[in-house]
C-alpha cells in the first residue's frame, strides 16, 4: 500500500493529461489505454483523446436551441379561460402579472428558470467553446467551474414546462377555469433540450489543454501558497 | 481553489506524470490498470483507492473520481427498491385535488405529464412524461439489476454494462425533483383561482424525490465499473 494524504500538487501545470503520455482515457470509466484504441474495453465507449467533432456539434445544437428559444418567448405559454375572460400569457408576461398580483417570489422563480437561466446558458456555452480556441483570460479553474455549474443547472430550466403540465390538467373546471397549454411551451421544452445536448457535446478536456500549450506562464495565481508542497514521485 | 470536504478526508491522487513522461514507451508495458484518468480534465494519476468513507479528487479541477461508501450496494439496492415502488404507486394514486365553487377535478402524475395532448403538443406529452416517470424508474431497475449479481459476489448479469450505461445515459435526463419544484410553483400560481388538496401520492413523491437524490449520490461509478470488469469469482 502507498502512502495517502498527499499536500497539494503545487502548481498545476506540471500535472500531465493522459494525451501528453500517448494514451487515451474513457471518460465514461475513466479506464487508460494506449493511444489509438478504438473503444473502451470495460464500458465499451468510443474512446477519443479529444472528441474533435464537438466544437462542431455544441454549436450546431446551440444555434437550434437558440432559435428555439425565440419563439418560445413570442408564443404565448399559456391560456387561461375564466368565466368572463380568455388570457394568454408569454412567459415573461406571465411572470409580470404575477409580480403584480402579489406573488413576487415565483415571479422570480420563473423569471430565474425561464429567462435568466437559458440566456445565461447560451451566453456561458458559447463563451466556453470560443474560449478553447483562442486564448482567454478566464482562468481554466473558473471555466471548469463554469462547465459544471451549465451542466448542472440547465436541467432545471424545464421547471416551467412541469408547471404548465400541471396548470393545465389541474385546473379543468368546466365553464369556471380552464388552463390550456400555449405553443410556446413546445418550443421553451425543445429550447431547453437543445441547449443541454449541446452542453454535453462540449468536450471539457480542450479547456486545459491551452493550459497544457502555454505551460511556462503559471495561470492561476490561486494556488501560489501550495508552491513548497513537493511533486510526487510515486513509482507505481 | 479546491472545496476541501469536511468530515470526508479528500485524499489527492498522486500524480504520476513525473515518472511516466521520460520512461513512456510502447513497447513496454504500462501499468495501465494501475492508473486513472479524470474524465473531465484528462490529467493522469497513478491509481490509489481511497478507503472507505475517503474520496479521490481530481487535483487539477477537482471532480471527485472515487467516493466508496461502506455497504453502498446494499443501501442503493435498498433505495432503488423503494424508489421503484413509490415511483409505481404514486404514477397511480390521485396526486392533486382542485375544487372551487362546487366543481372539483383530481388528476395523477401521469395525467399531468399527459396535459399536453392536442395536436404537435403530444410529443411534449410523451416527453414529460418520460422525464418524470419513466427515466427515473428506468434508471432504478437497471441500477438493481447491475447491483444486485455485485453484491452477492455472483458473476455480473447478462448485459450489465450496456444496462449501466444506459442507465449513466439517461441520467441527465431524470427530472423528477424539477417536477417536484414545478409542483410547488404550480401550486403557488393556482391558490388564487381554487382550493388545492394534496392526494396521497403527492406525499409519495415528495419521499420519492429525496430518495432519487440521495440514491445517485450514493453511487460510486468508478467502483461499479471496476467490479463489472474484475468479478469477485
Amino acid at each position: 500500500m502507498q502512502m495517502v494524504g498527499m499536500e497539494l500538487a503545487g502548481k498545476s501545470q506540471k500535472i500531465k493529461s493522459a494525451r501528453e503520455l500517448g494514451l487515451v482515457a474513457c471518460t465514461r470509466c475513466t479506464k487508460v489505454w494506449p493511444a489509438g484504441t478504438e473503444t473502451c474495453g470495460r464500458c465499451g465507449k468510443r474512446l477519443q483523446s479529444r472528441d474533435s467533432t464537438s466544437l462542431q456539434r455544441v454549436w450546431a445544437y446551440w444555434f437550434v436551441g437558440f432559435l428555439c428559444y425565440i419563439p418560445a418567448n413570442m408564443y404565448p405559454m399559456l391560456q387561461t379561460r375564466t368565466l368572463l375572460t380568455v388570457q394568454e400569457d408569454t412567459i415573461v408576461g406571465g411572470a409580470i402579472e404575477l409580480f403584480h398580483y402579489g406573488s413576487p417570489g415565483v415571479a422570480l422563480i420563473i423569471l430565474i428558470a425561464s429567462v435568466a437561466i437559458p440566456v445565461g446558458k447560451f451566453l456561458a456555452i458559447a463563451f466556453l467553446a470560443l474560449s478553447v480556441v483562442r486564448v482567454s483570460s478566464v482562468s481554466m479553474h473558473q471555466r471548469q467551474l463554469l462547465y459544471e455549474v451549465v451542466e448542472y443547472i440547465g436541467r432545471w430550466s424545464m421547471i416551467d414546462i412541469f408547471v404548465v403540465a400541471i396548470m393545465s390538467s389541474l385546473v379543468q373546471l368546466n365553464t369556471l377555469a380552464a388552463v390550456t397549454p400555449g405553443r410556446a411551451s413546445l418550443f421553451f421544452a425543445l429550447s431547453v433540450i437543445f441547449t443541454m445536448l449541446s452542453a454535453q457535446a462540449f468536450d471539457s478536456r480542450m479547456i486545459w489543454d491551452l493550459q497544457s500549450r502555454s505551460s511556462d506562464t503559471p495561470d492561476d495565481t490561486s494556488d501560489t501558497s501550495d508552491t513548497s508542497a513537493t511533486p510526487n514521485r510515486t513509482a507505481s | 481553489m479546491m472545496p476541501s470536504g469536511g468530515k470526508q478526508r479528500d485524499l489527492q491522487l498522486a500524480n504520476h506524470a513525473i515518472k511516466l513522461t521520460n520512461t513512456m514507451m510502447r513497447d513496454t508495458p504500462l501499468p495501465l490498470d494501475d492508473m486513472i484518468v479524470c474524465p473531465q480534465c484528462d490529467a493522469a494519476y497513478s491509481l490509489r483507492r481511497p478507503a472507505i468513507g475517503e474520496r479521490a479528487r481530481c487535483v487539477r479541477c477537482g471532480t471527485v473520481l472515487i467516493t466508496p461508501r461502506h455497504k453502498a450496494g446494499m443501501q442503493i439496492i435498498a433505495l432503488s427498491m423503494t424508489v421503484a415502488i413509490l415511483i409505481i404507486s404514486a404514477t397511480v394514486f390521485p396526486f392533486l385535488t382542485i375544487t372551487a365553487a362546487g366543481t372539483s377535478n383530481s388528476v395523477s402524475i401521469l395525467d399531468a405529464a399527459l396535459a399536453f395532448s392536442d395536436g404537435p403538443l403530444i410529443a411534449l406529452s410523451l416527453a414529460t412524461a418520460a422525464l418524470i416517470v419513466f427515466i427515473p424508474l428506468a434508471r432504478v431497475l437497471l441500477a438493481m439489476y447491475v447491483l444486485i449479481p455485485i453484491v452477492l459476489d455472483r458473476p455480473p448479469a447478462r448485459g450489465a454494462k450496456q444496462a449501466f450505461r444506459l442507465s449513466e445515459a439517461m441520467r441527465p435526463w431524470s427530472m423528477a425533483e424539477i417536477f417536484a419544484i414545478g409542483c410547488a410553483v404550480a401550486l403557488v400560481k393556482i391558490t388564487d383561482l381554487a382550493d388545492v388538496g394534496f392526494g396521497p401520492a403527492f406525499w409519495m413523491f415528495a419521499a420519492l424525490v429525496f430518495l432519487v437524490v440521495v440514491q445517485d449520490n450514493f453511487l460510486c461509478r468508478w467502483s461499479v465499473w471496476n467490479s463489472l470488469e474484475n468479478p469477485k469469482r
